[in-house]
């Protein structure tokens, strides 16, 4: 195979197929779905950060007029089983249980309770009022580091530590504690000529999809249960729904809606298994729209952080070790993404004396979830701006240091096998030769404004998956192509372009349609930069089936050997035979057969996607705030199926780290209510806070898959914030190790340092 | 006293996408609401029911506004165009044609206010830099594409529509 | 369940008899941009909306160099910077008007109605200050006024009668080689509520020294601040550094802001003496160029 093949398709832009409906207004997403008898739940949620609930009374809500059903957790059956749900990793469906409807304890400000079902959404929050919960208020745990002590107030009474399969003597708020180790460390830091430590905050932040959580749900009398909901992964809302309720999975059928955007936050269910029990008892279908109150609050946020990083590097540049001590704030249930923050902290890196030290640690803060390369940002935040400070004291240049210490084929990397092709090295020259990179940058701006520039690098491995695709060729030698990964950015069109290339076709003749659970076979969650990878993988696999089949049905009404079909685009010959797509699927067809296949495919992805961004800021630095001048992203993308949306996604990945770098952050009182729980104080970047943001695509063929493909979704929220902070140290020099590095955070900075030196 | 008060529900006839159009409805609601739950419009979106997102931008008499922060009260007698009155004599309109071919668009939730607020922008300014574009689209947020394709797509559609290309 | 009622009153008299039968429990929509969402969430408890925009007075807007500026209490800020005269004689009111939520806000928010929400972040109301605007009040006893510094009373609440409204706000016209801009502090570009903003007015003498100027803070005290000692030390002085520097730092000392969600109280008054010294710069600069 060879990353110099001439493409048909791949590598065009076409329109995506369901484009016209998403401008026109037509497209149905989770909260737009309508059935008749519908009625509508809201769910009543803990004021407390932590509190044991005493008792619920739900008897005046259950008269209050309109009012058709009340659920609390009592309803919910015990369940005891872990799945894996998606890049959230193995989930005990009883923590999920027990998030969705708390039961014994509240442990968190949000944490459901109670939900009512009634004839409108006005009548059900009238009468959540009229529920009476009697807490008894427990001291919340907020920070990770408190969380961490020995006398801290503990979440689960009968949660253990376990260290590498050891379980601690004593219950604790530390879920778990990874161990990554290679070499020795201690030989490598007494190597080093420079060394390096710091510790670094981050606060706690929002997927912040436009589009809050939707679901409908209809419990049919006969146990048939359907749910259409705005998800990442619709298989993945039938298992979990399934397990919840302990409802035979083959009962539940998940119909997903177009989806308003994830990151990751789409995977978790919230309110689907709530609607669907709301539904059994009012006997009406029953529709669940979150406010964004409740999406900030209540929904699954990725984690703030307490990290501490330690590298070492001799004279010439070499890194000789490298320590990190990353702990993470699960949220109120084990699960936070810091086996990915172990991962790849310092995977840019070619290391030989490496330790890495995680810990999953319990607050009294929503169940975090994966948020867009989750644990990646937080970690090579820190890793990336101690490397910045180590070629500071080297007087070396940042994007020749990356290059020299750069990650190759071969190369040890944590709790999984050495690396296989990837494009590290390839990213950091491109980032070199970039025209950005080559244009200096004139520091002073002005009596209160200093510019700097800033690089910072990013990896996040990429999952193959399960994914299915069916087929079928339609006798105008179209092809209806059914999948069941949710389309988040435009994967219709990667998808359908794929298949077009290997079938031999246009891409207009194909027809992709995203469908439900029981009209395509199994699909992994749309995450982890896997669709256009997976999927295309198995839509490339269903063209070649379906190649040999015409070609086995051709064979057969020609009477000929299967193998002397040969295949050329969209011609099928044999002999003096030949026939185009269009009559073969007439030929077909007057044989009273049809063409319909149906594929399986589980690919082996041991790549993933790296990344090299530069940043130009400039710095007010009276008042501490920073704009964004110009932005260079480059990433190895694999092959680019359609460049549009590729450079669609770096752009969308560096917009969310910039929000990340400069401005997101929960901002929670000492009770643990969170304050800002709006997108006036959630504070997302505007048009105006975002330049245009420059791509650079590297092309390294992964050789996992047949177009080289790599994941290129997650990746580019990686770099800014590490980047950011380098070039404001470029600007100001000042290192700037919390996120966000809000303009009172910086100014604060900026005044010490000049008050030091006055 | 001279006038009275409306309560329970009221009826109100606006001018919806060019069609008269008449509504049974309770003062607290707003017009985002009705027009996704009473008139079925469901292409303008809720995203968080206090103007700080704009995935509910609508025109009213000709103006852009967030409409979950009209009553649908007020409306009397106005005329509202949504995401689905948008129409050129073609089909597609300049902007949501180049929307298309730019890619301005992932998840695609955000884009009916998008595209709302960009008609009225190209309205009021056939040709506006690209400053004045983040700027007049700074009420409408956008978690996907991080704005360059948006801003593109909005520069091509008013030069297509100024007769440049 | 809790249901609202409303009028769309198209004289005033009609409004002034709804607010004197149902007082406290009635509240005048404007652009409603503020009470839609308070009503809506509950965080304000109202029970008859009153909407002011078929009211002609409440939708007046004229200037003339004779009386001023006179802005009808629901006219959205729009239609007040689109006016090239006003945003000409009035730079530092365009400026804070244009700066209020995005385009889809300021076609509907109004002037009046950010003065009647009270909330000491208000854009708008610094910038009356400096312009020395009064407030038109008319209730059932007839009309009165007051100086806007004088109108908020705490956040939410302001000086109106339960039976009163508030009909326009005047501006008196600027005099000759003056100038005047508000600024305010965010930590975004837009969309977001003043950290800490800065209105101010200054007017030079034929020699180019500081006759008058006045100063006015949002978001450092429980209302919109005025602070005449500031645009007091002025008067006399040369328009320098040191002097803006000095009025600066009387605002700055005059500030009490609070800690919360939107700044510390060491950035807001650390960000009150800048943004002081940059708005009389701009000031200055309109001052000169107004000549």
């Amino acid at each position: 195979m060879t990353t110099e093949k001439q493409y048909r398709v791949i590598g065009t832009r076409p329109v995506r197929p369901d484009g016209v409906d998403k401008v026109t207004g037509r497209a149905v997403y989770g909260a737009d779905v309508t059935l008749p008898r519908m009625i509508h739940g809201k769910i009543l949620r803990s004021p407390h950060a932590h509190a044991r609930i005493r008792g619920i009374d739900t008897r005046e809500a259950e008269r209050y007029p309109g009012v058709l059903a009340v659920v609390t957790a009592e309803d919910l059956p015990d369940v005891d089983v872990v799945l894996a749900v998606g890049e959230g990793g193995d989930v005990n469906m009883r923590d999920a249980s027990h998030n969705i409807m708390a039961s014994g304890k509240v442990l968190y400000q949000g944490h459901a309770v109670a939900a009512v079902a009634a004839v409108s959404p006005h009548v059900a929050l009238e009468a959540l009022k009229r529920i009476k919960v009697d807490y008894e208020p427990l001291p919340p745990v907020l920070d990770v580091r408190k969380a961490m002590a020995a006398d801290a107030p503990l979440l689960h009474e009968d949660l253990f530590t376990d260290t590498m399969g050891q379980r601690s003597e004593h219950p604790s708020n530390i879920a778990s504690h990874l161990i990554a180790e290679e070499g020795d460390i201690e030989q490598g830091f007494r190597e080093a000529s420079v060394v390096v430590e710091r510790e670094f905050v981050t606060h706690t932040v929002h997927q912040g999809y436009i589009e809050p959580h939707a679901a409908v749900a209809e419990w049919r009398d006969d146990g048939q249960l359907t749910i259409w909901c705005s998800t990442q992964g619709a298989f993945s809302v039938r298992e979990q729904v399934a397990q919840i309720l302990k409802h035979p999975i083959s009962q539940v059928k998940v119909v997903p809606t177009e989806i308003g955007g994830g990151f990751g936050g789409k995977i978790s269910v919230y309110l689907e298994p709530v609607a669907a029990l709301l539904s059994r008892k009012a006997g009406r279908p029953v529709k669940m729209v979150m406010d964004r109150a409740e999406v900030l609050a209540a929904t699954g946020p990725t984690p703030g952080t307490y990290m501490k990083v330690k590298v070492g590097a001799d004279a010439q540049g070499n890194i000789t070790a490298a320590h990190a001590y990353l702990a993470f704030e699960a949220g109120a249930y084990p699960g936070s993404p810091i086996g990915a923050g172990c991962t790849t902290v310092f995977a840019p890196y070619r290391l030989k004396n490496v330790r890495i030290d995680g810990f999953d640690v319990l607050v009294n803060k929503p169940k975090s979830n994966a948020y867009r390369a989750p644990g990646a940002t937080q970690a090579e935040f820190a890793a990336e701006v101690v490397m910045d400070e180590i070629c500071e004291k080297l007087g070396m240049d940042p994007l020749e240091f990356r290059r020299k210490n750069g990650a190759k084929e071969g190369d040890w990397r944590p709790f999984g096998p050495p690396y296989t092709r990837i494009g590290a090295i390839e990213c950091v020259e491109a980032a070199q030769a970039s025209e950005h990179w080559k244009t200096p940058l004139v520091k002073e701006a002005g009596s209160s404004r200093r510019r700097g520039r800033g690089v910072a690098s990013g990896y996040w491995m990429n999952w193959g998956g399960t994914s299915s695709c069916t087929g079928r060729l339609n006798p105008d030698g179209t092809v209806a192509l059914l999948e069941g990964s949710t389309d988040i950015g435009g994967t219709r069109a990667s998808i359908a372009m794929q298949f077009a290339e290997a079938f031999g076709i246009a891409y207009e003749r194909v027809r992709p349609q995203v469908v439900d659970t029981d009209t395509v076979g199994y699909n992994d969650v749309t995450g982890g930069s896997r669709v256009t990878f997976g999927t295309g993988y198995a839509a490339y696999a269903l063209a070649k089936q379906m190649q040999r089949e015409i070609a086995a049905k051709l064979a057969a009404i020609w009477e000929v050997d299967p193998e002397s079909v040969t295949v050329e685009g969209d011609r099928y010959s044999a002999g003096d035979k030949s026939v185009n797509l269009v009559e073969a699927a007439n030929l077909i067809s007057e044989q009273g057969q049809q063409v319909v296949t149906s594929v399986t495919t589980t690919p082996h992805n041991r790549s993933g996607a790296f990344a090299t961004h530069i940043v130009d800021v400039e710095v007010d630095v009276e008042t501490g705030k920073v704009e964004i001048l110009r932005y260079t992203a480059v990433q190895d993308v694999g092959k680019a199926i359609h460049p549009s949306y590729v450079e669609g996604q770096m752009q969308g990945g560096v917009a969310q780290g910039i929000g990340w770098a400069l401005n997101e952050e929960y901002i929670y009182d000492e009770n643990g209510s969170l304050r800002n729980a709006s997108l006036l104080d959630y504070r997302m970047p505007t048009a105006l806070d975002i330049p245009m943001i420059e791509t650079i695509l590297v092309e390294v063929f992964n050789p996992d898959h047949p177009y080289g493909v790599r994941g290129v979704g997650e990746v580019p929220i990686v770099p800014p914030p590490a980047a950011i902070s380098n070039a404001i140290y470029d600007a100001v020099g000042v290192r700037m190790t919390t996120l966000p590095i809000s303009p009172a955070r910086l100014c604060a900075e900026i005044m010490a340092k000049n008050s030091a030196r006055a | 006293m001279a006038i009275s008060l409306m309560s329970g529900k009221v009826t109100v006839s606006a001018t919806v996408n060019g069609e008269p159009t008449e509504w049974l409805c309770e003062p607290r609601e707003t017009l985002l609401e009705v027009l996704r739950d009473r008139l079925g419009l469901t292409g303008t979106k809720e995203g968080c029911s206090n103007g700080n997102c704009g995935a509910c931008s609508v025109l009213l008499d000709g103006r852009l506004v967030n409409s979950c922060l009209v009553l649908a009260v007020e409306t009397e007698g106005a005329e509202i165009t949504t995401v689905e009155g948008i129409r050129g004599e073609k089909g597609l309109t300049p902007v949501q044609r180049s929307f298309l071919e730019e890619a301005a668009l992932q998840c695609g939730f955000c884009t009916p206010g998008f595209i709302v607020a960009a008609t009225a922008l190209l309205q009021a300014n056939p040709s506006p830099t690209e400053e004045q574009i983040r700027w007049w689209l700074a009420g409408n947020l956008c978690r996907c594409t991080g704005y360059d394709k948006i801003v593109r797509a909005v520069q091509k559609a008013a030069a297509e529509m100024r007769g440049e290309a | 369940m809790h249901a609202i009622q409303y009028a769309a009153p198209r004289t005033l008299q009609d409004a002034l008899e709804i607010l004197q039968e149902y007082g406290a429990k009635a509240r005048i929509l404007a652009g409603g941009t503020d009470l839609i969402v308070q009503a809506g969430t509950g965080a304000r408890s109202v029970d008859v909306i009153v909407d002011g925009k078929r009211i002609p007075e409440l939708m007046h807007l004229a200037f003339d160099p004779a009386d001023g500026l006179t802005i009808g209490a629901a006219v959205p800020c729009c239609r007040i910077y689109e006016d090239p005269q006003i945003s000409r004689r009035y730079p530092g009111l365009a400026d804070a008007v244009s700066i209020i939520g995005g385009m889809a806000i300021q076609g509907r928010a109004s002037v009046g109605g950010n003065l009647c929400n009270a909330s000491p972040a208000a854009d708008s109301v610094p910038a009356l200050i400096a312009y020395r605007a009064t407030a038109l009040i008319v209730g059932p006893k007839g009309e009165r006024e007051v100086p806007v510094e004088r109108f908020c009373t705490a956040p939410g609440r302001t000086v109106l009668g339960e039976d009163e409204l508030l009909l326009s706000l005047h501006l008196p016209t600027p005099p000759p080689r003056s100038g005047a801009a508000y600024l305010r502090f965010i930590p975004r570009n837009e969309m977001d509520i003043a950290e800490v903003g800065v209105g101010v007015s200054l007017t030079l003498d034929e020699q180019g020294t500081i006759s008058g100027a006045r100063i006015a803070l949002a978001a450092v005290a429980p209302t919109p601040l005025f602070v005449p000692e500031a645009g007091d030390s002025l008067a006399g002085s040369a328009p320098t550094e040191e002097s803006f520097r000095r009025a600066a730092q009387i605002a700055r000392d005059a500030s009490r802001p609070i800690n919360d969600i939107r700044g510390t109280i060491e950035h807001r008054k650390h960000l009150v003496g800048v943004l002081t010294r940059r708005a009389l710069e701009r000031a200055l600069e309109r001052a000169r160029q107004a000549g």
